[in-house]
């Protein structure tokens, strides 16, 4: 029996003598550091849920002011949602590239990752700036107090996804495709779409429940 | 061959298998399905393509439907068995996630129902 052989474990075999359940030894570092980081964007999706109670409860109390449909564009946040959704493909295309070793095409993608998440950004820092020019500010209802939190929150997480892309930019420019690199390249990634999962939550509950009614 | 030389990995979401076009193939995929069911969630919502009260109940299967996808396709989450312990905890986030807006739709629901005027 070659060592190669060793870490194998026939088909049919079931799952408990698989790798990472005792049977095959401990399970590799980057599944140990990827599933750390699952149960991190679990924790995280139940801050939101908090924040998305939060906001259902109170979208009702308007005090008098201004509502969602009086308020919200939804032309931009169609536009909005399709940056995310396309930034989303190419980080997963940038972390296709970057596990097969390509660095050219993995700052490629991760410019259009960029700027596609940067574009989402600019779009909602100005419907925000809009909303408080016309006096429908977080501190205007219980319903922008709550729409302000969940919907800033979301973009304060954005913000620091392309942050975190910057840095990983620039150890991948460094220091090359190593695999600590790209064990943080991974959690980056399961970040980013996370970020876009909790943006459909967003877009349907906030702003089309919001407007149609 | 036959199959015996295949290892068992514990798989984590984002994690891709080795095949090269059948990843691009996914997320591709992936992505389509997602802009299908966004545009849908848009038309829903502006027409009344729907019956009308029965909208919001369109919505919430749309982001659901889309929420899988990206799950899938994005997050590479499936059902074989060395990826049981990413579903595991998905279903606790998710178990964790539904009590506490339910719950608190339902009671302030409760509360208002019973506020004095």
């Amino acid at each position: 029996m070659t060592i190669a052989t060793l870490d194998r474990v026939p088909t049919g075999v079931p799952t408990e003598f698989a790798r990472g359940r005792g049977g095959g030894g401990p399970a590799p570092k980057r599944i140990v550091v990827a599933y750390g980081f699952w149960i991190f964007i679990l924790s995280d999706f139940v801050m939101f849920s908090g924040l998305f109670a939060a906001y259902a409860v109170l979208s009702g109390n308007t005090a008098g002011g201004p509502t969602g449909s009086e308020l919200f564009n939804l032309r931009n946040v169609f536009i909005e949602t399709m940056c995310l959704l396309l930034s989303s493909y190419t980080c997963g295309l940038g972390a296709l590239s970057a596990e097969r070793r390509q660095p050219g095409r993995f700052l490629i993608f991760a410019a259009f990752t960029f700027v596609l998440g940067a574009a989402f950004l600019f779009i909602e820092a100005s419907e925000f700036a809009g909303m408080v020019a016309k006096g429908a500010g977080p501190s205007r209802s219980g319903f922008l107090s709550g729409f302000f939190t969940l919907v800033a929150t979301h973009g304060v997480h954005v913000t620091s996804g392309l942050i975190w892309l910057t840095y990983l930019v620039a150890q991948v420019v460094v220091k090359g495709l190593r695999p600590p690199v790209l064990r943080r390249l991974l959690c980056w990634s399961l970040f980013w779409h996370a970020l876009d999962i909790v943006w459909v939550g967003v877009f349907t509950l906030v702003y089309l429940m919001g407007d149609f009614r | 061959m036959d199959g015996s030389d295949r290892v068992f990995d514990d798989r984590t979401p984002g994690v891709e298998e080795q095949e090269s076009t059948a990843s691009v193939l996914s997320y591709t995929a992936g992505l389509g399905l997602a802009i299908l069911a966004t545009i849908g969630s848009f038309v829903v919502s502006q027409t009344n393509l729907l019956w009308p009260p029965g909208i919001p109940v369109g919505l919430v299967v749309l982001a659901f439907a889309q929420i899988g996808v990206h799950l899938v396709f994005f997050l590479h989450l499936g059902s074989a068995p060395d990826n049981t312990n990413n579903i595991l905890a998905l279903a606790f986030g998710v178990l964790i996630v539904f009590l506490v807006i339910t719950g608190s739709i339902w009671i302030i629901a409760n509360l208002h129902a019973n506020m004095m005027p």
